[in-house]
């Protein structure tokens, strides 16, 4: 095996030591001069239609600079299906609905002439249950399309529909079938960072966006499209980050707010901010949405799985957002999650007045796999196979295909199992109902990028100065998750250089190449094989540089040391080694000639060697620098939802072992496991980092976490209400990091920003299952469910 | 606006402002000292981003009304490492353990571990997880920012013999 130098290393987060002192630059911070500051009117009803608005007072009062309604901006539908208008006009159809917005020169002004708006609404009933708007009779959330034709029900033009095999064969065929119905609800991301933007023209109208997307070109082609409709097409639009506090899918789409800050930007010609408040973030941005899963599965007499039929519905709320597309991600574990062959997925997405979903870390996975490994544990029940044994069986393997076409080049799941197995004493502790109880669930998910848009590429630059500093240009993000270090490690690893040389630019449209987003758990595997293609055609660079300049500086040097010394014996030096760039070698940013490694004249730092080489004179001086494309060979999906969107995929395990206390129906993880197949850890301590983060999201998703609507009303939108886990709630995990490296991967890695949240919840669900014997079957699982779900149990042995 | 002058003593200066009589010492250190390490992040005292020691105490600053701080010493994340840029010791194992991910909770979970380390220099895991159970983390799970401050008493204590 090669030996690395900083790859496979806990390398420490110096690129980020301004978080640490208080001098990172978050959006909060941000004050351009002349800034304003613009806040949102919402909705007062979940459905209404608006009567009147009078902003007068509004615009009277001091130091207010611009009231914009949907009066007074052009009529444009915005949207991943374009089924919304950035302020509404005539009606509203979420509470969350934009109805006016203030620029001020003060929040506190902002704030006071958003008091003074009047509205006067009609209330309309509502619709907040995605079957009753299922209905026939149900009244219509939208009553036209984008394109303005009438909209027959409020089902989403969004056919999800997957099917492989024969199911009604193989039902037929089976040994045992079970069939399930459970049920997600809905999660807010709850990143710490609040939501905001500055938006600024220049005077020519063009626009810089200050923005936390994580998906910087996506953001100034949504931008691009709304100029082109509002009479600014062909306007230059910049989008940049500053250092974002946290994403987790709410940073995915361009959200209502950008599009108001750059009309109120437009309006009063300054720079204009907004930022949320927390209770914005729960009231005001779009969630994990909730789905109802109806599943079956069957398996022969040993256990081999026959058939897996899901049917979904999912309550999309009033507008589209990316939330809707989350079935493409849903059909991976429905379809490829244990070896099925014959499988049959549908998901309908339904218009309600509930607020908008939006994807969240996982992108569907958590709720599907939520489905799929509940419903492992009760068809092993049924087959009368321990459920850890029943997964083996079922075990996913290197080299295969799934019905949906996903190649799956490396697979460590087997490993995965095992090792959750071994570590929660799982033989000696399962099944035994005693009130303690374990459980296990697993993973896949896409590790090699997502070919979700027509490119999943990203392009880097890396350019090396006289001083040997090394500059990336990257499109990427980062939301938190340690790029600046992987990268890093990774590029210092390329090119021989030591990772204190390099330095990172990301996030601006008007520096870096296109790249898709750092999203689907993607940029360590799409940004990492950028970097391997540029470092390779910079150290290419390097080498025949110092294959030029070494033999004039070493003979320098020692001539420089004979002046001094006239005694001096000048080295043996072979000087016609220096002719071939291959026979040279970087390290530690030293050059260094292969055959004399220690040789102190034949070795250099790169500074020298590019001092001596970039600025020499006219038709000699040179740049040291690549512009590279990466792009991996994958293949958008099909009509049919089948296609290989990644380049690889990643696998894993979560055993839980928990205590129910069957007084008070209260849960306590006492154990937990998270074993993942990464490929390859660039950096252990980081990749923890991601799977402890998610698992404690997830464990939230299980057990506390839920976004309380009332009619369409989020009644919880502070941390406390909404039950957010704090350090109090000490949950004991180990993260098992499982390496088999990956082909495609740098140096072998794969992603692992989103897997360790997806199988946490149903692994607890199994656990609790284990440990008295009852099913919870909706999230999260609350004590009082807990103890329904016991009082029913007792009651029915009673009653027998 | 009514405005009310206040002394007080800022990350070791003595400092004198006029700031309006219903800000909070938050919107005070952000606004009028353009100290911008401290964070909103809830604004109801329920996340812990804006946390900052007053004579030593934690203190959430969204909730502290500029009034009381007269006469006080107040220390922020940006009074936290030496004059020379040497990072204290619990910023150094936050850098080292990925004690940081997205850093918008980190320096009020720095300042929590500053308060906690001086008046306990040795402190359990349960300690700390009391001490950090007000300041709220979603990238974390917390695990590898109470591993950090562990690692920084250790690092204290070998740099401080008692």
């Amino acid at each position: 095996m090669t030996k690395h130098r900083y790859v496979g290393k806990s390398y420490p987060r110096t690129h980020e030591t301004e978080k640490v002192t208080g001098k990172a630059i978050y959006i909060d911070d941000l004050k351009l001069p002349g800034m304003l500051y613009g806040k949102i009117l919402y909705s007062s009803y979940a459905n209404a239609k608006i009567k009147r608005i009078d902003t007068s007072q509004a615009k009277a009062l001091p130091g207010v600079r611009a009231v914009l309604t949907g009066e007074d901006i052009p009529d444009v539908r915005v949207g991943f299906i374009k089924d919304q208008t950035v302020l509404k006009k005539d009606r509203v159809r979420q509470f969350r609905d934009e109805v006016a917005a203030v620029a001020a020169i003060s929040p506190d002004i902002a704030q006071a002439a958003l008091d003074l708006i009047e509205v006067e609404y009609e209330e309309l009933p509502g619709l907040f249950d995605p079957f009753e708007a299922l209905k026939k009779e149900a009244p219509l959330v939208h009553e036209v399309d984008a394109r303005g034709r009438p909209m027959r029900s409020n089902i989403l033009p969004l056919p999800w529909q997957f099917s492989a095999g024969d199911i009604e064969k193989a039902r037929q065929e089976s040994a045992f079938t079970v069939k399930d119905r459970v049920a997600t609800t809905w999660v807010n991301q709850c990143c710490m960072g609040p939501s905001g933007c500055v938006a600024e023209f220049d005077t020519n109208n063009n626009l810089t966006l200050y923005s936390q997307t994580n998906v910087v070109f996506g953001a100034k082609q949504r931008v691009a499209d709304y100029f082109a409709k509002i009479g600014l097409g062909g306007k230059k639009i910049r989008v940049r980050n500053l250092v974002v506090g946290g994403s987790f899918g709410t940073k995915l789409d361009t959200d209502i707010y950008e599009f108001i800050c750059i009309q109120l930007a437009l309006k009063t010609r300054r720079p204009v901010k907004i930022l949320f408040t927390r209770e914005e973030e729960f009231k005001a941005l779009p969630p994990r949405q909730p789905a109802v899963f109806d599943i079956e599965q069957g398996c022969d007499a040993s256990g081999k799985l026959t058939f897996r039929h899901v049917e979904a519905v999912l309550d999309n709320g009033a507008y589209t957002s990316w939330g809707a597309t989350t079935p493409s991600v849903m059909m991976m574990p429905i379809s490829s999650l244990y070896r099925v062959p014959n499988v049959f997925f549908k998901a309908t997405c339904v218009y309600t007045n509930n607020i908008y979903a939006q994807a969240m870390r996982g992108y569907g996975n958590p709720q599907a796999t939520f489905a799929v490994e509940t419903a492992m544990d009760r068809l092993a029940e049924a087959a009368g196979i321990d459920p850890a044994e029943f997964r083996y069986i079922n075990r996913n393997q290197s080299n295969e295909k799934t019905p949906m076409n996903l190649k799956i080049t490396t697979c460590g799941l087997e490993e995965c199992i095992q090792a959750v197995k071994a570590k929660i004493s799982w033989d000696q502790k399962h099944g035994r109902q005693n009130g303690r109880g374990v459980g296990m669930a697993s993973l896949i998910h896409v590790a090699g990028g997502a070919r979700v848009y027509k490119s999943d590429g990203h392009g880097m630059r890396i350019k090396v100065d006289d001083e040997g500093n090394v500059d990336v240009i990257s499109g990427g993000t980062d939301q938190g998750q340690g790029s600046f270090t992987v990268l890093a490690q990774i590029i210092a690893e390329a090119l021989g250089f030591r990772p204190e040389d390099i330095s990172f630019n990301i996030g601006d449209t008007a520096l870096a190449l296109w790249d898709a987003g750092t999203h689907a758990s993607r940029h360590t595997f799409i940004a990492g094989n950028a970097a391997l293609k540029a470092c390779q055609k910079v150290r290419r660079q390097i080498l025949e540089m110092a294959a030029k300049q070494m033999p004039k500086l070493i003979q320098m040097a020692i001539k420089r040391q004979s002046r001094k010394n006239p005694d001096f014996q000048p080295p043996d030096i072979d000087f016609g080694l220096f002719s071939d760039p291959d026979n040279l070698d970087i390290q530690e940013r030293k050059v260094f000639l292969k055959s004399d490694p220690d040789n102190p004249y034949c070795s250099m730092d790169a500074s020298q060697v590019l001092r001596q080489g970039l600025h020499v004179g006219t038709g000699e001086s040179q740049t040291i620098m690549a512009e590279v494309f990466y792009d991996p060979p994958t293949e958008m999906l099909d009509r049919q939802f089948k296609g290989n969107y990644s380049m690889t995929y990643a696998f894993g395990t979560t055993g839980v072992e928990v205590e129910v206390d069957k007084q008070t129906g209260e849960v306590t993880i006492l154990n937990m496991v998270a074993a993942h197949d990464v490929g390859k850890a660039i950096n252990p301590t980081l990749i923890k980092g991601q799977i402890y983060g998610a698992v404690y999201t997830g464990t939230g998703y299980g057990l506390t976490e839920e976004i309380k609507l009332e009619k369409g009303k989020v009644m919880n939108p502070n941390f406390r209400d909404y039950k957010i886990l704090t350090a109090k709630d000490r949950i004991p995990i180990e993260a098992v990091i499982v390496e088999k490296g990956d082909a495609d991967g740098p140096y072998g890695a794969k992603g692992i920003g989103e897997p360790g949240l997806v199988p946490t919840a149903p692994a607890i669900a199994n656990a609790i299952y284990d440990a008295i014997g009852v099913r919870i079957t909706e999230l999260p699982i609350t004590p009082e469910k807990v103890l329904d779900a016991i009082k029913t149990k007792e009651g029915d042995a009673w009653c027998q | 606006m009514n405005k009310i002058t206040v002394n007080f003593n800022l990350n070791g200066e003595p400092v004198t402002a006029d700031i309006p009589v219903t800000w909070t010492l938050l919107r005070t250190l952000r606004e009028n000292f353009e100290l911008t390490g401290a964070k909103e992040g809830c604004g109801v005292g329920e996340c812990g981003a804006c946390t900052v020691l007053i004579d030593g105490e934690s203190v959430n600053a969204c909730l502290y009304p500029i009034p009381e701080i007269e006469g006080k010493s107040v220390l922020t994340i940006e009074g936290v490492a030496h004059a020379d840029g040497t990072l204290d010791p619990i910023q150094q194992a936050f850098v080292e353990n990925n004690g940081v991910q997205c850093g918008y909770c980190t320096s009020g979970m720095i300042m929590s571990a500053k308060a906690l380390l001086e008046q306990n220099p040795q402190p359990s895991e349960s300690d700390i997880r009391s001490a950090i159970s007000g300041n709220i983390c979603r990238c974390t799970g917390y695990v590898q920012i109470v591993e950090s401050i562990d690692m920084a008493t250790k690092t204290q204590n070998v740099k401080n013999p008692e």
